[in-house]
Formats: structure tokens, sequence, C-alpha cells
């Protein structure tokens, strides 16, 4: 199994219209959306849904005011300030509340359950090249790295389950929880920057975390024509940290009418050179001709 | 210049990389440069940025904490009642080695083996969640920046901290962190108008909805500024109006704006008639409040 992620560090880099490019290159792949927190692979893939489950994320305290007396205890133990009095009544804000039971446990008259948050959802799909896992996360919810792995559990299955080899995993910006659950294990990785100095930041952020686990990491620099100086710089950075620069792909409008159009810009225009130069990324990256050990 | 209001405006993308950068600090530049008490706070607590963009003096830097409950394994009579108590299996309990330890890393801070604990064997210690960095720019603009450190389980309290800080009087941009988990929320909460920034893209579109979706539950007036233009397709026009979303501002595609944003510079700087532009943007979010 070859389980190879896309990370940008912030958003914007392209790295989602990357990851569709790399997803209908071949057949027979399987897509993990795990950018859980805004998903968007799913509009150019479209999948076919063969799955639709609940992701349970915790639980969230809810009053029975049949019972409840309106004491006003409970409000003095929420340490996460999710409970008040609203029009003189005992209200618990489900957005604030952080699952904790403890009011549940303290009130006198046994008033408040707790319910579990269910409205995060994960499903699979087909799409035109083969299969894809992806997830919504709930607004407000915080156990994105758990939903991540569910994700990745359930497109390993499908590439046991079908034989296939690759699995593309679309991984979550920043450094946080879901994208150390999104590269755990992994392959290969593959850094979108982009020729910003915030760009550069992440990327070496987003550096620091592969080279902890281990995982050998290339840097791709999309747009590298919009400030060629900074692009340089980044080529140069990386060259002396021994991390390989597999392409630099120019600005190009392109990529957005093929996104408005729900294909990849390898679907959209194959024969431009922004087509060519991600389908020679994808080729050196899949067969490992690029990558040195580090 | 205008009514000093103190006004609390959030600006907000469903994704990093939209522009919400370019318009929080522009609009904080070009509104500091006419007069107004101005503050801006980098809500982006993992991912704090603003400092490239505009730095100044630190005047303070303010820890912020949580409590960690410490279990006296000596006092302790092992009844196991806290371990059950914890809903975030945040407590060790191995009775038959008498071993019992809070693992501090899942530890939220809700108080509820303290309460368990009949027996006075827990008590709480401070632990550092991250800072709070209040920048003195001039006599009337402010830059505060909230920075968790790494691996805390929720940049949540850091946030809510550095927005505490900011000056009543004091007009207020938060920068807020991106997605529409806890700590977008917590950011936009305290704010009286969120501005989302977009692109006219298929995923822009689809980011944007979910986080005014999110917005709406939580009843918070918000507009729309679109970055970009010109790049992609107009439905993200066509849903604004059939929401009656309101369009704040657009900002045009253009090779000069990438360059001077690459490079950490500002745009009311460089090309100073977007000045005149943000202070109209804040008049239009003004009018909107009102309403
Ligand atoms: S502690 Fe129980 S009875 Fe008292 S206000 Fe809270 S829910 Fe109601
Ligand atoms: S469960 Fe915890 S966080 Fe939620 S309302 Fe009750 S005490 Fe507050
Ligand atoms: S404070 Fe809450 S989360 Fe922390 S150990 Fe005690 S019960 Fe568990
Ligand atoms: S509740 Fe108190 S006495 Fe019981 S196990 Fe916990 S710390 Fe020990």
């Amino acid at each position: 199994m070859n389980e190879i992620v896309i990370l940008s560090g912030k958003g914007g880099t392209g790295k989602t219209s990357l990851s569709a490019a790399f997803a209908t290159i071949n057949n027979n792949t399987i897509v993990a959306d795990c950018d859980v927190d805004a998903a968007n692979l799913h509009l150019i893939l479209q999948p076919v849904n063969y799955y639709d489950r609940n992701f349970t994320t915790g639980s969230k305290a809810l009053i029975n005011y049949d019972t409840c007396t309106n004491c006003g205890l409970c409000i003095d133990y929420c340490r996460f300030d999710a409970i008040s009095f609203h029009r003189e009544k005992v209200t618990i804000s489900e957005i604030s509340c952080d699952g904790c039971k403890l009011c549940s446990r303290i009130c006198p008259s046994h008033s408040i359950q707790m319910i579990p948050s269910d409205k995060s959802r994960w499903y699979a799909g087909n799409y035109r090249n083969g299969k894809m896992v992806h997830a919504r996360l709930a607004p407000g919810e915080e156990n994105s790295g758990k939903l991540v792995n569910v994700v990745r559990e359930h497109a390993k299955k499908t590439a046991q389950e079908t034989g296939w080899e690759t699995i593309i995993i679309d991984g979550p910006p920043g450094i946080g929880c879901a994208v150390i659950s999104s590269i755990t294990g992994t392959n290969k990785a593959i850094i979108v920057t982009e020729p910003t100095n915030s760009g550069f930041h992440d990327m070496k952020r987003v550096l620091e975390i592969t080279a902890n686990f281990k995982v050998k990491t290339v840097v791709v620099i999309n747009k590298y024509d919009l400030n060629e100086s900074i692009s340089s710089k980044i080529e140069n950075w990386c060259v002396e940290n021994n991390i390989p620069v597999v392409g630099k792909i120019a600005f190009d409008p392109e990529i957005v009418m093929a996104m408005i159009n729900c294909q990849s810009i390898t679907e959209w225009k194959p024969e431009s050179e922004t087509s060519k130069e991600i389908i020679r990324i994808w080729n050196q990256v899949k067969t490992d001709k690029c990558i040195i050990q580090r | 210049m205008t009514d000093h209001s103190n006004l609390k405006i959030a600006v907000a993308s469903g994704k990093g990389g939209t522009g919400k950068t370019l318009v929080s600090t522009n609009l904080f530049w070009a509104l500091q440069n006419t007069g107004t008490q101005v503050t801006l706070v980098d809500c982006d607590a993992e991912e704090p940025n603003m400092a490239e963009f505009i730095s100044g003096e630190v005047l303070v830097r303010l820890p912020v904490t949580q409590n960690i409950p410490v279990i006296d394994s000596e006092i302790c009579t092992f009844c196991g009642k806290c371990f059950n108590y914890c809903n975030y299996n945040a407590i060790v309990y191995l009775p038959s080695n008498h071993f019992i330890k809070v693992v501090e890393d899942l530890c939220h801070d809700c108080g509820a083996c303290t309460v368990a604990c009949r027996f006075g064997a827990i008590s709480e210690k401070e632990k550092q969640l991250g800072t709070v960095k209040t920048m003195f720019l001039n006599s009337n603009a402010e830059l505060i920046e909230a920075r968790a450190d790494v691996g805390v389980y929720s940049p949540v309290p850091v946030i809510k901290k550095a927005i505490h800080s900011v000056n009543d009087r004091s007009l207020a941009i938060f920068d807020s962190p991106p997605g529409i988990s806890c700590p977008f929320i917590a950011t936009v909460e305290s704010a009286d108008f969120v501005v989302l920034v977009t692109e006219p893209t298929t995923f822009g579109l689809n980011d944007l909805k979910l986080s005014v979706e999110t917005l709406q539950q939580l009843k918070k007036p918000c507009g729309v500024i679109v970055n970009r233009a010109g790049l992609g397709n107009r439905e993200v026009y066509d849903w604004l109006k059939a929401n009656k979303i309101p369009l704040l501002l657009e900002i045009p595609f253009d090779r000069e704006i990438a360059r001077i944003y690459s490079e950490g510079l500002l745009l009311v700087e460089e090309k100073p008639a977007y000045q005149l532009l943000f202070r109209e943007l804040l008049k239009t979010i003004e009018k909107l409040v009102k309403r």
C-alpha cells in the first residue's frame, strides 16, 4: 500500500486542486479527504456515496424543564460558561458546552441529561477513477483528529478489499492534531507551498512535523511565478536542507476554470503545461524517483 | 473623522488563504491612518501571523493558564470516584498498583474530579496554555496576539483572554481562526459583525455556505468580501443575492496585489487608493450593524 498525503500549512496554496489532479491521473485510486473541517475535494470528484454514517464527537448537556427547579447550582459548577440565566430561566448554550457532564452529576433534581452529539458525518463512494472516503465535521466540534482517523481507517480497509495500491490523502491545513492524524503511518508527503513569506514559514513548520514522523517529504511550489524571488529563496532553502523540490507550477487561471466545471486541471486541459507538470510530478512521486530517504 | 465607535468586527473565512489576513491587516491600517482608535486582535492562536505584516513594541505579555488537578497519592484512598467523574479519560487509575495520575494533555480543566473527591486529595496547579502579547504601534493603534503553546488541547482560553484584553472604548478587528470549529466560534461570539472573505470559486462558495450556516445558528450578522474577483464565476454572487447576504466589497485578482501580499507589505500603503475603499468598508458595516 502506498499512502501519499498532500499538505500545505495554511490553506489557499492549491492543495486540493492538486490532490484532485493526482486523483484523476490513474484508475484504481483511493482518495481520503482528511480536510474534514472544510472538505472540498468531493465537489470535483463527485462521488456517488454508498456509505453515509454518523460520527459521535462527544456529548452535550440538556435540561429537562419538567423537573428543573431553576436553583442555578449548575451555573456555579460549569467552568465553560455554558450555563446562564436567560430570561430568568437556567439555559445551556449547546455550542459552549464542552460535554464534561459535571452539571448533570451535581444537579439536585437530576434534571440534566447528556445527549450524544452526532451531527458530524462520514461517507464513502465511487468516483470516476476509484473510491473516495470523506467527512463533514459539524460546526463547533473539536474532535477532527478522531474523524480523520475514521476516514483513514476506512480508506485502508477499502484498499485491502479492492487490492488497489495507492491512497491519496488530502490533508487538513495547519499543524494541529488533525494534521498529525493524517500523516502518521503514511509513506510520503507532498507539501504544496506558494511563494509568500507566510507560505515559506508554514512550509517549514509542516516539514518539522513530517520529519518528526519520519515521513519522506517533497515540496511543490505552486504559482511560483507570482513572486519568483521568494520562489528561489524557498528552492535554495530546500536544497540546503536536502528536501527535493519535485516541481514548480505557474499560476494558471485554468485551474479555477477546471474547478468551476467540476473537473481536475488534468481532465479539463490535459495538454496544458500545468497538467504536464502535474503528471510529471505525480509519476515521480509515485515511483519514488525523486525521494531521498531523510 | 468618524464617530469613534467601539464596534467589534471579526474577519473570517472558511479556509485560510482566501485573503482574510489581507482584509484584516489593511482595514486596521487604513483606520489607524485616519486617527481612529483601533485594536487588531490576532485570534488565529495556533498560527498567529499578523506580526509579519505589522509589528510594534511589546507592551505586555500575559500568560494564559488553566488549572490542572494534582492528586496526592498519600491522601488518596483509591476510591475511584474522580476517575469515574472524568469524562475525558484524563485520569490514569490503577488501584492495585496504588497509582493515580492526571494526564495533563488530556485534561480540559472541567473541575469534575475536584468536586468528586471527598477526601481532599486533589488540589489544582496552574499550567500555561499560551500567551497574549500586546504591541504598541502608535497612540491610537495596538496589536494583540493570541498564541497557544504547541500541543495544548484547545486554543480557546487564549483567544478569549486576547479578546478580553481589548480596551472597551476601542474599535477592534478580530482576525479569526479558519474553519467552523470552537476557535472560530469563540472569536465570532464576541463580535458585533462578521466579515467573511471568500473567492468566487466552487471551493470558496462551499466554504462560505458552511461559515454562514454556523453564523446563522449563532445569530450573528455577517457580510461578504469577494477576493480575487474576476477569477472564477458568478455563482457566489447569485447565492449571496438569493440569501440576502450583503456583498461588502470586491477586491480584484491582480498580480500586483499578490506580490505586495507575498512580501508581507500592506496594500493601503503600496496602493493608497485602497485606503478609501477600506474606510468605506467600515461605514458600510456600521450602517448594517445599526439596522
Ligand atoms: S442544578 Fe438542576 S435543578 Fe438546578 S438549575 Fe441546574 S438543572 Fe435546574
Ligand atoms: S456538561 Fe460541563 S460544559 Fe456542559 S453545561 Fe454541563 S458543566 Fe457545562
Ligand atoms: S479537571 Fe476534568 S478533565 Fe481534568 S482530570 Fe479532572 S475531571 Fe478530568
Ligand atoms: S476521588 Fe479522591 S480519594 Fe478517590 S480516587 Fe480520586 S483522588 Fe483518590
